[in-house]
């Protein structure tokens, strides 16, 4: 009953639908874009970042990649905007903008 | 070779817990299916099986615990009663809709209130829209062979579902009878090895189990969850035939008791099919063409072949040992009323509430009731469809 469930929409008939609806795969939350429910935006200021890698780890979507010890830009594909990156930034250099746009 | 012994209901679901020797059962006591964990911990203490024991803090836990232990590829089982399973009620769902083939040792008490210990199928009753497959027994042999089929039935791959072995509370579960217990070997290999294709223990082969599902998905796996259930009727069949033929008892989805000519039919579930089959014995002594029918399988539920061997008779008394509050009668009346509206089997029925919170349920009022079908018949008498037998007025 292995199959490969990225052939499922939301136009297959039920004979094609998984028992229970398991998924036969790892890590396919990367696959769900939950940057859409985005309504306020972080914007990384990177002149003003430290690189203290405060916000990295308290944020709750895995949304700001730590390259070779570094921050990078956030994962806009994921980031829902709820802004405690901002609030533990100790140089403001995370501000937090209205809307969903960069 | 077989043994007889003598044993409570709950000592011969025990029994066979044992000779089964699943992998993991999470429990929480309650009254009176207490004593089912206490023995398979007893067992587990004397180092007769290697079930995993958790003690988990209520039923709510239990059963999330066996579902997390059944997709981890475990053979999984818990116990419980009333409102134990009430407690449970949301896991229930999860675990059917999860596709887990649990098994559910149920002592059926009743729901509270007014609050109270005793037996009737209120707890079992209310959970049967959850989409677990319920099978009642009448005595212990019955809650014994019904648990050696559980994993059978649950297990088989046109299945996936989890299952309910049902038996009344302290009627069955207390009371000591007489028992033909099979060799370990023998009930071993007829229950067989647990041998899951899908499981979250599975190094190289990751699966999510239980996933959020949108609208464009929910729909068609409830669809193939109810086909799943329709698919179990088959298989109950199979496994059935398979260990009458092994083991030399048992029905299919009823038994049919001295039914074959008779014109007044009682359908009863649980324990008190034996009162009503005394009953029977005396009024066919006196010349009475009378039967009963003993329910068995509850879920999925067997309208057609009810309405098949209800067809020929005059009139159908349906026991309910619960209330529905629905004002026109218990389940099995409703769901078996429309089975025969459904089979254009055009007899008259009527539904009886009996036995609420352990009220006894007596020969006389059996013969009262096949008395009462005949003047319905006969004479014409009106009588309510629905109504409470053993109350005071």
């Amino acid at each position: 009953m292995r199959t490969d469930i990225s052939k499922i929409n939301e136009h297959s008939p039920h004979q094609d639908m998984t028992e229970g609806l398991m998924m036969f795969a790892a890590a396919t939350s990367k696959q769900f874009n939950t940057g859409e429910w985005r309504t306020n935006t972080p914007i990384f200021k990177a002149d003003k970042c430290k690189q203290c890698l405060l916000c990295a780890p308290v944020c709750p979507d895995s949304s700001i990649p730590v390259v070779d010890s570094k921050r990078a830009d956030f994962d806009y594909d994921h980031c829902k905007g709820c802004g405690i990156c901002a609030a533990v930034c100790p140089f403001d250099a995370i501000e937090m903008k209205e809307g969903q746009e960069v | 070779m077989a043994k007889k012994d003598r044993m409570s209901g709950n000592e011969a679901v025990a029994y066979a817990i044992r000779q089964i020797n699943p992998d993991v059962m999470p429990a929480f006591p309650i009254t009176p299916s207490t004593e089912i964990p206490q023995m398979v911990s007893t067992y587990i203490a004397n180092g007769d099986i290697e079930t995993e024991f958790i003690p988990v803090e209520s039923e709510h836990s239990a059963m999330s615990a066996a579902i997390g232990s059944e997709a981890a590829g475990a053979r999984t089982l818990t116990a419980t009663s009333s409102c134990g399973l009430a407690l449970m009620w949301e896991e229930l769902l999860i675990a059917a809709s999860n596709r887990m083939p649990l098994a559910l040792a149920l002592v059926n008490r009743t729901l509270s209130g007014p609050i109270n210990i005793n037996c009737d199928h209120s707890d079992g009753m209310g959970a049967r829209d959850t989409g677990w497959i319920q099978i009642y027994a009448e005595n212990n042999q019955e809650a014994y062979d019904n648990f050696i089929q559980a994993y059978p039935i649950a297990e088989d791959p046109r299945v996936h579902l989890p299952i309910m072995i049902c038996q009344d509370g302290f009627i069955t579960s207390h009371a000591v009878e007489n028992i033909t217990l099979e060799e370990d070997a023998d009930v071993k290999e007829f229950v067989g090895e647990y041998h899951p294709e899908e499981f979250l223990l599975n190094p190289g082969k990751p699966v999510a189990v239980g996933p959020y599902s949108l609208s464009c998905y929910a729909m068609e796996a409830r669809y193939n969850q109810a086909q799943a259930m329709e698919n179990a009727k088959e298989v109950i069949v199979e496994v059935a035939q398979k260990f009458k033929k092994q083991f030399g008892r048992g029905f299919e989805f009823f038994e049919e008791y001295k039914t074959e000519d008779a014109d007044y039919i009682m359908v009863i579930m649980g324990s008190a099919a034996g009162t009503a089959k005394q009953a029977v014995d005396d009024l066919r002594a006196q010349g009475k063409k009378v039967g009963v029918i003993k329910l068995r399988v509850f879920r999925p539920f067997p309208a057609e072949e009810l309405a098949a061997a209800l067809k020929n008779c005059k009139a159908v008394a349906i026991m309910d040992r619960t209330e529905s509050y629905n004002t026109h009668g218990g389940p099995l009346a409703a769901e078996l009323t429309a089975g025969l509206y459904r089979a254009k089997v055009w007899i008259e029925t009527v539904c009886y509430t009996y036995g609420l919170a352990g009220r006894d349920f007596m020969v006389e009022t059996v013969y009262d009731i096949f008395n009462e079908l005949e003047d319905v018949v006969e004479n014409g008498k009106k009588v309510e469809q629905h109504k409470y037998v053993g109350l005071r007025k």
